[in-house]
């Protein structure tokens, strides 16, 4: 042992090949485990870090807005969800979460309640959103979870509609709200990707009104994000500068941008 | 009989190799807790279902279920290790010459079965290997590279199938490239538990080689001179 801890500081060329092939591993050893010691802490600490309230820690949050730095770069009106031909919809569609739709709910008195800017709020039916023009859209709707299902949605251009509105102001703010009529269930989307071109206000499922269980009177389609971004039965609709609140994302630690 | 150091595996190569395997495990994990929210693949033919991916038990066994949100996070973290190490790697071993070692010839195919009939035991002998590594070693290691291209490409059209629409036609649509980003998974898993068993059974010296980097070779010759020391 005494004589190894004197070859460590020998020269190779005092040493026999033995001696040297010992050395050498000995200290080749020591850094391996000194690298992989080095992983498992860095592991450790990052398991370690205490989480917000949606399960996820600040370095992870982080790391995920950084991707959403870099890939925000690809998002353009010009990159489009492929779109399919109608005979290709499914019929029924998929239904998925009912969150937001459990309060009872009365459809003749809905309203969507647009908050401006300003603070006045604007109260429109679903006749006033009809007059505007309709786009119907044919997708790959991608669920969180990992399946996806191609559908068929009509509804106005939800870019169109702020337009129509004069809805400038909001449109120029960073980002978009939505929530339920109960308010159990709430989105928030940066705007570039909620005045894409494909991003409708629905009220249209298969040509049909929507059904309850899809959020009749209307819902949100985003085929730039995953299906729990588009929101079924829009209630209040705002904007803000600030991230405005995502019910996934805030509770359940999942990304907030979540874009495809 | 002497023995003498001979340099197998560069520093280099060495780091990329075990800087990928906590890497690839971490998104083979994550991957895993992603698969679990929709887990519809398996093999089978007809109504028969061979080999389901995968039964509960095994799930319940690595506390698999409901941490979609917590597999997705880390999937998009050490994506970037992956990908930022795979890279280096394939441009170290181009500038520095390495892929001649690694890339199979045309003999590489025909030896390949060879080692594999020897390998189980069938063939007495193995063709000689030239290099560091044998036909077979060649094939899978610059298998195992395109396959990391694999990835990282099918990754990509199911990260972001709008933006990169043209990726995810590449590769048959959204659901076939995440079938094939599965399917490139369970062939790293292959590969691991055969590395493991070829490891095993190749010994010390070889494994020694892929920490020190270099194998002690016995000769018989006159005694040798050790390579110089730097």
């Amino acid at each position: 042992m005494a004589n190894f801890f004197k070859n460590l500081f020998t020269r190779n060329s005092g040493l026999t090949t033995s001696q040297v092939i010992e050395k050498k591993t000995v200290i080749s050893f020591f850094f391996f485990f000194l690298f992989m010691g080095g992983a498992i802490a860095g592991w450790t600490w990052l398991r370690r870090q205490p989480s917000d309230s949606g399960k996820t820690s600040s370095p992870i949050r982080s790391v995920l807005d950084v991707n959403e730095k870099i890939f925000d770069g690809l998002l353009s009106d010009k990159h489009l969800a492929k779109e399919y031909p109608v005979s290709q919809a499914a019929n029924p569609a998929r239904v998925n979460g009912d969150l937001g739709l459990k309060t009872p709910f009365d459809p003749v008195a809905w309203k969507m309640n647009v908050i401006k800017a300003s603070g006045d709020t604007l109260k429109l039916n679903l006749d006033d959103l009809k007059k505007l023009p309709k786009t119907e859209i044919v997708f790959n709707f991608k669920c969180i979870e990992g399946w996806s299902q191609v559908t068929h949605w009509g509804g106005v251009r939800f870019s169109a509609f702020m337009k129509a509105y004069g809805l400038d102001e909001e449109a120029a703010m960073k980002y978009l709200g939505l929530s339920t009529p109960d308010k159990q269930y709430y989105v928030g989307i940066d705007m570039p990707s909620a005045l894409h071109p494909q991003t409708l206000l629905c009220y249209e499922l298969n040509g049909q009104p929507l059904p309850m269980n899809q959020g009749y009177p209307l819902r949100l389609i985003i085929p730039v994000k995953y299906g729990v971004k588009s929101l079924k039965r829009i209630g209040d609709m705002y904007f803000s500068n600030q991230r405005t609140p995502d019910y996934w994302s805030d509770k359940k630690g999942y990304d907030y941008y979540s874009g495809l | 009989m002497t023995k003498k150091i001979v340099r197998k595996h560069p520093l280099a190569i060495r780091w990329f190799h075990w800087f990928n395997f906590p890497v690839l495990g971490i998104m083979i994990w994550s991957g895993l807790l992603i698969y679990w929210a929709n887990d519809v693949y398996k093999i089978g033919f007809g109504d028969r279902t061979l080999l389901k991916f995968f039964p509960d038990s095994f799930y319940k066994a690595l506390n698999v279920p409901f941490r979609l949100s917590e597999g997705m996070a880390y999937h998009f973290i050490f994506m970037w290790l992956f990908f930022l190490n795979g890279i280096a790697y394939v441009l170290y071993t181009i500038i520095s010459g390495e892929w001649r070692s690694l890339v199979p010839n045309r003999r590489s195919f025909k030896e390949a079965w060879q080692v594999l009939l020897h390998d189980v035991r069938i063939r007495k002998t193995a063709p000689p290997v030239q290099g560091k590594y044998n036909s077979a070693q060649k094939i899978a290691y610059t298998a195992i590279i395109i396959m990391g291209i694999g990835s990282v490409l099918t990754g990509l059209a199911i990260y972001k199938p709008v933006q990169l629409e043209w990726l995810c036609t590449l590769f048959g649509g959204y659901k076939m490239a995440r079938i094939l980003h599965f399917a490139l998974t369970i062939g790293y898993v292959l590969f691991f538990l055969i590395h493991i068993i070829q490891v095993l059974l190749a010994g010390w010296n070889n494994f020694r080689a892929m920490i020190t980097g270099f194998e002690v070779k016995k000769i018989n010759e006159e005694p040798p001179v050790d390579e110089p020391e730097k």
